[in-house]
């Protein structure tokens, strides 16, 4: 099976990590990430402000070139795919939205029919965590693993459609399927500081050492997140607590690593 | 040819404001059959019937139109101004230009027109009405009360002590429902068992109540007078007449890991138990999914210990089928699922419970007896938080909570917060709300209470999360009022939990074609005149499941649906509807398909012989209706395929005569 794939510009820089083992891992459990050509930057999370129009025209043609191949959208950053899916939601529930951003985007007007889902997603609903039990090689037994959702991940729960966004369950059925025990605990949803690390490092720090701090004292050793900016905050912040991305562990898992 | 008095209402400036009533009037006058025409500014008042009853009689009129509000409102006044006139009351037709036309147009012109072509309809209705009388049928004088709390206990008493036989169905082991569970009830802080458990023995002792416990009612068939109900009496492998109640058994049980229902699961009780020791019927109950015996035949101590001889471990449930002339439903509510609000923890810590625990926690009879400890440790925690509105007054995230205020959540937090500051004069206690709602008589007074004389920390805002933390919980939210974050370290977290109408009232709305808002409340005939009836005739409504309300409302409920149960059933007839269906035998073709969808069970087939040609005789199966039994809901009607069944007064030639003048 083949999809389209948005992997963002952190992705090919600070978080490569991330994009590879998400390639393998795909490979490995029979999906081709078919990287979508002339991808531009998402625009991180400020293009979600309601009055931007050309700054979300970099998730339209990238939601068009998906559409074109007739291939769901996936993607692995959280702040890639928040911005996708809530541009693609804006695009389907705006019809005057729609309409100016198809004025710029002539004469490639978007349908709105594209489906974005994130790579969590493609795993629990396209791959299946049965299937993805049957090919581990190398489980995570007994690793004690604390999920990471962050908070673009879910929110807001009503476009994202991912999970419950007070109780999800995704990251720990994830977790569960390469072997690994999940560690349940209260900040796993919460915020790492996200971009406040340009402007107040302190409070950056104190956001992200709440959550390794929590996740610790629940026994965990190790923290995973899809998030490349909560992976910055909690290495650069919380320095105590291993923090890798799902699909480093994927591929570990799947002895795809090397 | 009929002749029509047309009578447009202005309904003071409810119609007038938004339609030109007089023009009105003015167009009607001309449509065919009408010979007179008038308006005023209130129909409905004695003058206005006055008016209507003169012209009857001055222009010999033979069917009237009401251009007014809904029929729902005023058609039965209408149809008794029109009696009283020597008119035939089915000759009174209504066309709604109120509710359907002037309280939903602003535009004076699209007003009038709507109400022209609206009142034009009603005419051409009336051209074709024939004059109806209804039958009448005998009522059964006995009641059912489905739900055995403190409403239907109520309910059941009120009706038993007029002198009629009442049912309750109750679906536990025991009557008693939530109160039972209750520690101390607000304002007056009187114990609810004290008060609760004589009743829950008068109705056991009533001679005309009869409890049937354990069980559910699974199909209700007839209608207002004539109800014909199915109860299932689920096999509880006690014989219920047999057991004295002295409780050996569950002490004896060997399976001690069952957890408790009546403690919200914070205990344990055995498979073989009585609710608690005031239980009515005082009588045991296997829980099947526990009991060895059951599960894989090894056991039967509690068989054994029985001296009595009342356990039997191949009861079956049981079918009683009864009737009644009245249903009462008292299905009470429930706190909502905590699942979908793990912002405050309440599936990562046991101190984080919601109030219905806490009741338990301070109550004598509770898992802790009435020692308030933590869930966790057994410690006596220092610092509680309350958090009122979980899940109430939800608008924004209305797929895990309620958009609505459940009411009684307010004056049972001041209750626990002021019995915690009472009873533990060393504990810091805090409440978080949004608002503080007390109307009620001594509520205010009370909630000022907890908060200058107990010192109960108020603090406007709300919790966004309740972390777990050691031994603590690290509760924090805002302070609107001072405007700044809190971060209090907690030892209990108590959570107001929603609370939402019983699982069981749904289906049971079904069977009783009762009416329901998108909340699951049972819906009132009227939200302010008919509070205790459902639209549906002879099912009444009685405590939470029409809405949230505590013990003193529950009860004044309980009693006046108990009075209108009273009214019905100390009629001897009921007058029935005159519009029922009604088979042309010659055109029925004998196929089926009314009776198939009949809701009701209304039509029959019977032989019937009918002259052949020459001279012969035929026997074809033709359809009947009881006109007793048919509502009058038209499914027949239109699922006749040779047009042999009509509904009298809504006939399908008065239908498309209507349809006709609305397009012409």
């Amino acid at each position: 099976m083949k999809v389209s794939y948005f992997p963002g510009c952190t992705l090919k820089t600070k978080a490569k990590e991330l994009d590879i083992y998400a390639r393998r891992s795909a490979e490995a459990l029979g999906v081709t990430l078919e990287e979508i050509e002339n991808w531009q930057c998402c625009g991180g999370v400020f293009t979600t402000s309601n009055d931007e129009i050309a700054t979300k025209l970099s998730s339209i043609r990238a939601l068009k070139a998906a559409g074109d191949k007739g291939q769901p959208l996936v993607s692995v950053c959280s702040a890639c795919h928040n911005v996708l899916k809530q541009t693609n939601a804006q695009f389907n529930n705006d019809a005057d939205f729609a309409f100016r951003v198809n004025n710029y985007v002539k004469p490639d007007e978007y349908n709105g029919e594209t489906k974005v889902i994130h790579y969590l997603e493609l795993l629990r609903d396209v791959v299946g965590f049965d299937k993805i039990k049957e090919k581990v090689v190398n489980p995570l037994t007994g690793k004690k693993i604390a999920a990471y959702y962050g908070c673009l991940l879910l929110r807001p729960g009503k476009v994202m459609a991912m999970d419950d966004v007070e109780n999800p369950t995704i990251m720990e059925d994830f977790i569960r399927a390469i072997g690994g025990e999940p560690v349940i605990y209260a900040y796993r949803n919460e915020c790492c500081g996200g971009y406040i690390t340009m402007e107040s490092k302190e409070l950056a720090a104190a956001k992200s050492k709440k959550v390794s701090e929590n996740a610790k004292e629940k026994g965990a050793e190790l923290i995973v997140t899809a998030c490349p900016l909560c992976k910055y905050n909690l290495d650069k912040h919380a320095e105590d607590i291993p923090v890798v991305y799902i699909t480093e562990l994927l591929a570990e898992a799947l002895g795809v690593k090397e | 040819m009929q002749r029509i008095g047309v009578f447009v209402c202005w309904c003071g400036s409810n119609i007038a404001g938004t339609v030109d009533v007089v023009k009105v009037a003015e167009a009607l006058k001309n449509e065919p059959g009408v010979v007179h025409s008038a308006n005023y500014q209130y129909m409905c008042s004695q003058a206005g019937q006055e008016l209507i009853k003169q012209a009857i009689k001055e222009h010999n009129l033979t069917g009237i139109v009401v251009c007014s509000c809904s029929p729902r409102m005023h058609e039965q006044t209408f149809r008794k101004t029109a009696a009283a006139a020597g008119l035939n009351p089915y000759m009174v037709e209504i066309a709604n230009i109120r509710e359907q036309c002037s309280w939903i147009h602003k535009d004076m012109a699209e007003g009038t027109e709507k109400a022209i072509v609206l009142g034009r309809t009603a005419i051409a209705k009336v051209n074709l009405n024939a004059p109806l009388t209804p039958g009448e049928s005998p009522v059964t004088k006995r009641a059912l009360v489905i739900g055995g709390g403190i409403a239907g206990i109520q309910t059941a008493l009120d009706i038993a002590d007029a002198g009629f036989e009442v049912d309750i169905v109750e679906k536990k082991p025991t009557i008693g429902g939530k109160m039972a569970q209750i520690d101390k009830t607000f304002p007056t802080l009187d114990c609810a068992a004290c008060i609760l458990t004589p009743k829950m023995v008068d109705v056991a002792q009533h001679e005309k109540i009869k409890i049937y416990s354990y069980s559910e009612v699974v199909d209700v068939k007839g209608f207002v007078g004539n109800f014909d109900v199915t109860i299932k009496r689920k096999a509880r492998y006690v014989k219920e007449d047999v057991c004295t109640g002295c409780g050996l058994c569950t002490e004896k049980c060997p399976m001690k890991k069952v957890p408790n229902d009546f403690n919200l699961g914070m205990d344990n009780k055995r498979a073989i138990y009585i609710p608690f020791a005031q239980a009515v019927p005082k009588v045991a109950t296997i829980d099947a999914d526990y009991c060895n015996m059951l599960k894989n035949g090894k056991c039967g101590v509690c068989a054994k210990v029985c001296t009595a001889n009342a356990i039997d471990y191949t009861q079956k449930d049981e079918f009683v089928e009864e009737k009644y002339g009245a249903i009462v439903a008292a299905t009470g509510f429930n706190p909502i699922s905590m699942d979908k609000f793990d912002e405050y923890a309440y599936s990562q810590s046991k101190d984080v419970i919601t109030s219905l625990e806490f009741e338990r926690l301070m109550n004598a009879a509770g898992p802790t007896a009435g020692k308030l400890l933590r869930p966790s440790d057994g410690k006596h925690p220092h610092t509680l938080v309350f958090v009122q509105c979980v899940g109430s007054r939800c608008a924004s995230c209305a797929e895990k909570g309620k958009e609505y205020c459940s009411k009684i959540c307010c004056m049972y937090t001041a209750k626990h917060a002021m019995l915690t500051r009472d009873k533990y004069p060393d504990t810091d206690v805090y409440v978080f709300y949004i608002d503080v709602r007390t109307p009620g008589k001594q509520f205010d007074e009370f909630y000022r209470r907890a908060v200058e004389e107990y010192g109960v920390h108020y603090i406007k805002g709300m919790v966004g999360k309740v972390s777990p933390e050691g031994e603590k919980l690290i509760v924090q939210g805002s302070d609107l009022i001072a405007n700044k974050q809190l971060k209090i370290e907690a030892d209990l977290v108590v959570l107001a939990a929603a609370i939402e109408p019983d699982k069981s009232a749904r289906p049971l709305a079904t069977m009783l074609t009762a009416s329901m808002d998108t909340n699951d409340f049972f819906t009132e005939a009227h939200p302010k005149l008919r509070p205790v009836e459902s639209p549906t005739a002879g099912v009444f409504l009685s405590g939470a499941c029409q809405g949230p309300k505590d013990f003193p409302e529950t009860v004044s409920q309980a009693g006046a649906a108990a009075s209108k149960v009273i009214g019905l059933l100390s009629k001897d007839k009921l007058t029935g509807n005159p519009c029922v269906a009604h088979s042309d035998e010659m055109m029925c073709n004998g196929c089926s398909s009314c009776e198939k969808v009949c809701p009701y069970g209304a039509i029959t087939y019977a032989d019937k012989e009918f002259r052949g040609p020459n001279r012969t005789t035929l026997i074809r199966r033709v359809a009947q209706v009881n006109e007793a039994i048919c509502q009058g809901c038209g499914c027949c009607t239109v699922a006749c395929p040779s047009g042999a069944m009509d509904l009298k007064g809504f006939a399908s030639k008065q239908i498309m005569a209507e349809v006709d003048a609305i397009c012409k």
